[in-house]
């Protein structure tokens, strides 16, 4: 498991770093939170701990060169799979802005693509802790009935798993094959980071770090400032879906990957259009209606939240908008967005429905006066005519600033999307 | 408020000064102890900060010509070039944890030249900062240096302000690596403050600046005696 070095960034008005020495160098051991390099910038020689424990396989900059924040200047393979406990507060890595909790673009369960590499790890440590809590006898039975010692409630000391626990599960196990066999999936939750949900970190006071501090500041900022209301609708994805399956092909040939966010991106530009005061904000006693339609997606990170921008989102084709947002979600997990890829937003769309939810209210991302969370998407009874049929259904929700968006407005709008939605034009793929 | 320790340690070879940060860091980031200012003076000294560009080329003196006026030069950790430390100088060390809400170096680095300037202002010395280049200046010449070490947000070194030192021993160095500009004092600008005088305004100021609240200082090493 490798972990990126990036220059940090130790003030918000900082865009880069010097290099002045490397305390470790390629090879070398370093422990987590160990001082790894110093970077200068005006006066200050800063000293920084690196980010993980394992050794330096690759160092990307010089001493004496100078990078841009957030750049990668280093890579450790980490050598032991410890669990990632403490949220160390990250001084790096902290673009602007921040959004409600979202998730990736693919509206599908999307942790089973972030769960991989997070899964294992936690399963390490895990069974490393179980193990050194058992015996060797019992290690022995577990493996030769091929038991995973991690599944069994241990009633010895410690929660130690003893030879009565493992051979009771055994025999309970012989009656229900199915629940022995099936490894423990490590829940989801875990694949989210430790950093972001404060695992193991009951009875301790950690600093905030300057990301969540500012998402922090943003979230009560904006409650404040726009007269927040929601309304839900329910959307019939199943035309959204055929025409998925029919050009899913074609679009990987094309590099892009053709999710439910692309439509729903598709037709929100498009509603903007029709419906502008959606696409405005407030300057005290003004609206400005926005010239462009730039709509930023929400991208969940492990260290927080960003909310990258695809410009002028009504002039592209779905293909676009598809190559569009996992180019972006892509460079915001690696940490290569641009600065000006994270500003200029008019509208936002945030996906909590790729945790489950089957809708969130969304606060506005300032100075916006809008923005659609889109819940999970998922086969559901639903009333079709008068007989009961099974469909993809979803729910948009739409969080709106009532300064200057009425209800009916609002509605109409959302009408708007989801009308779009359902009577896709085959032809506009 | 956060407490803030002052401690006046009067002259302290500059070797000292180090070793004696370097523990204070330590003790700082373990929690030992909270946020403490250290206002010092050091014998003749030049000290080099860490910045490969610049540093010891920028001593105009030979070494023969140094050991003979006994100036010592060192190494240190901090950032900026080269800068000359010596008697009538007040040398500041505020070791504190900018945890949590101060995560932001340039910041501090402003916030340190608030307080000088403030202190300036508290002797009727019109100081200003200039932009691009850090320090507190009395119109082209130099009043105070800065020069600063973080180590996972733990601060040491400081600043140096002039108050009656002899700037002729600037003259060994092209200071801070600029070399179109002089330097200047308290004692230079007509202002009589004593030593004592400044260090009580620095003290105060650091605090109202840093929004932490002088308490009595406790023996430097208390909190390892009780390890």
């Amino acid at each position: 498991m490798a972990t990126d070095v990036v220059m940090p960034q130790m003030g918000e008005s900082i865009a880069e770093g010097t290099i002045v020495r490397w305390i470790k160098k390629v090879g070398d051991a370093v422990e987590r939170d160990e001082p790894l390099l110093e970077i200068s910038t005006d006066k200050v020689d800063a000293e920084i701990p690196s980010p993980a424990g394992g050794i330096v396989s690759e160092i990307r900059a010089g001493e004496g060169d100078t990078v841009p924040v957030n750049s990668v200047i280093a890579v450790i393979v980490e050598t032991s799979s410890r669990p990632e406990a403490a949220s160390t507060p990250q001084k790096g890595g902290e673009p602007e802005t921040a959004m409600t909790p979202a998730s990736a673009p693919a509206p599908e369960p999307a942790q089973s693509q972030r769960a991989g590499p997070r899964v294992s790890r936690g399963e390490d440590s895990l069974e490393a802790t179980i193990r050194g809590r058992s015996s060797p006898l019992v290690r022995r039975i577990a493996r030769e009935h091929n038991v995973d010692i991690a599944q069994i409630a241990g009633t010895g000391l410690a929660g130690r798993v003893t030879r009565d626990d493992i051979l009771g599960f055994i025999s309970t196990a012989a009656a229900k094959p199915d629940a022995a066999a099936a490894p423990p999936a490590a829940s989801p939750a875990r694949s989210v980071s430790g950093a972001a949900t404060g695992a193991g970190l009951a009875g301790q006071t950690v600093p905030m770090t300057v990301m969540r501090k500012r998402i922090a500041e943003h979230m009560v900022a904006s409650r404040r400032t726009s007269a927040h209301v929601h309304t839900v609708f329910e959307v019939n994805f199943s035309r959204v879906a055929e025409i998925r399956a029919a050009k899913k092909a074609e679009y990987e040939l094309a590099g892009a990957s053709l999710t439910y966010l692309a439509f729903i991106t598709r037709a929100v530009a498009a509603a903007l259009r029709a419906v502008p005061v959606v696409n405005a904000s407030v300057e005290g006693d003004n609206i400005v209606y926005h010239r462009s339609v730039n709509i930023g997606v929400a991208v969940a990170l492990e260290w927080g939240l960003i909310v990258p921008v695809i410009r002028n989102a009504d002039t592209k084709t779905l293909l676009g908008l598809s190559q569009a947002i996992a180019d972006l979600a892509n460079r915001a997990r690696s940490k290569q967005l641009k600065p000006d890829e994270v500003s200029g937003g008019t509208f936002t769309i945030t996906n909590p429905g790729a945790l489950g939810a089957l809708f969130g209210m969304p606060v506005i991302n300032q100075p916006q006066v809008a923005i659609l969370g889109v819940g999970n998407i998922g086969k559901r009874p639903v009333v079709i005519g008068d007989a009961l049929s099974i469909r993809p259904m979803g729910h948009l929700s739409l969080g709106y600033d009532h300064r200057i968006i009425d209800g009916s407005v609002a509605d109409e709008f959302m009408s708007n999307v989801k009308r779009t939605l359902e009577s896709w034009d085959s032809s506009d793929v | 408020m956060r407490p803030l320790e002052v401690h006046r340690l009067g002259l302290v070879p500059y070797l000292e000064g180090l070793a004696l940060q370097r523990a204070a860091v330590e003790d700082r980031r373990a929690n030992r102890v909270g946020d403490r200012l250290f206002l010092v003076e050091h014998p003749h000294v030049l000290t080099v900060g860490v910045r490969r560009d610049g540093g010891r080329s920028h001593i105009r003196a030979s070494a023969e010509a140094l050991a003979a006026r006994g100036v010592e030069v060192h190494d240190t950790g901090r950032g900026g070039d080269i800068t000359y430390h010596g008697p009538g100088q007040i040398v500041g060390y505020p070791i504190i944890d900018l945890k949590p809400d101060r995560l932001d170096v340039h910041r501090y680095v402003r916030d340190l030249e608030e307080v000088l300037l403030k202190v300036a202002g508290d002797f009727d010395v019109a100081a200003t900062r200039m932009a691009g280049l850090t320090g507190v200046w009395v119109g082209d010449e130099k009043l105070a240096a800065i020069g600063v070490r973080i180590s996972r947000w733990i601060t040491s070194h400081g600043f140096a302000i002039n108050v009656t030192a002899d700037l002729e021993y600037f003259n060994l160095i092209v200071p801070c690596g600029i070399a179109d500009r002089g330097v200047t004092s308290f004692a230079r600008l007509g202002c009589v403050a004593s030593q004592g005088q400044v260090e009580d305004r620095i003290a105060a100021r650091f605090a109202e600046v840093f929004d932490r609240r002088i308490v009595p200082p406790v023996s430097l090493t208390a909190a390892r005696d009780t390890e």
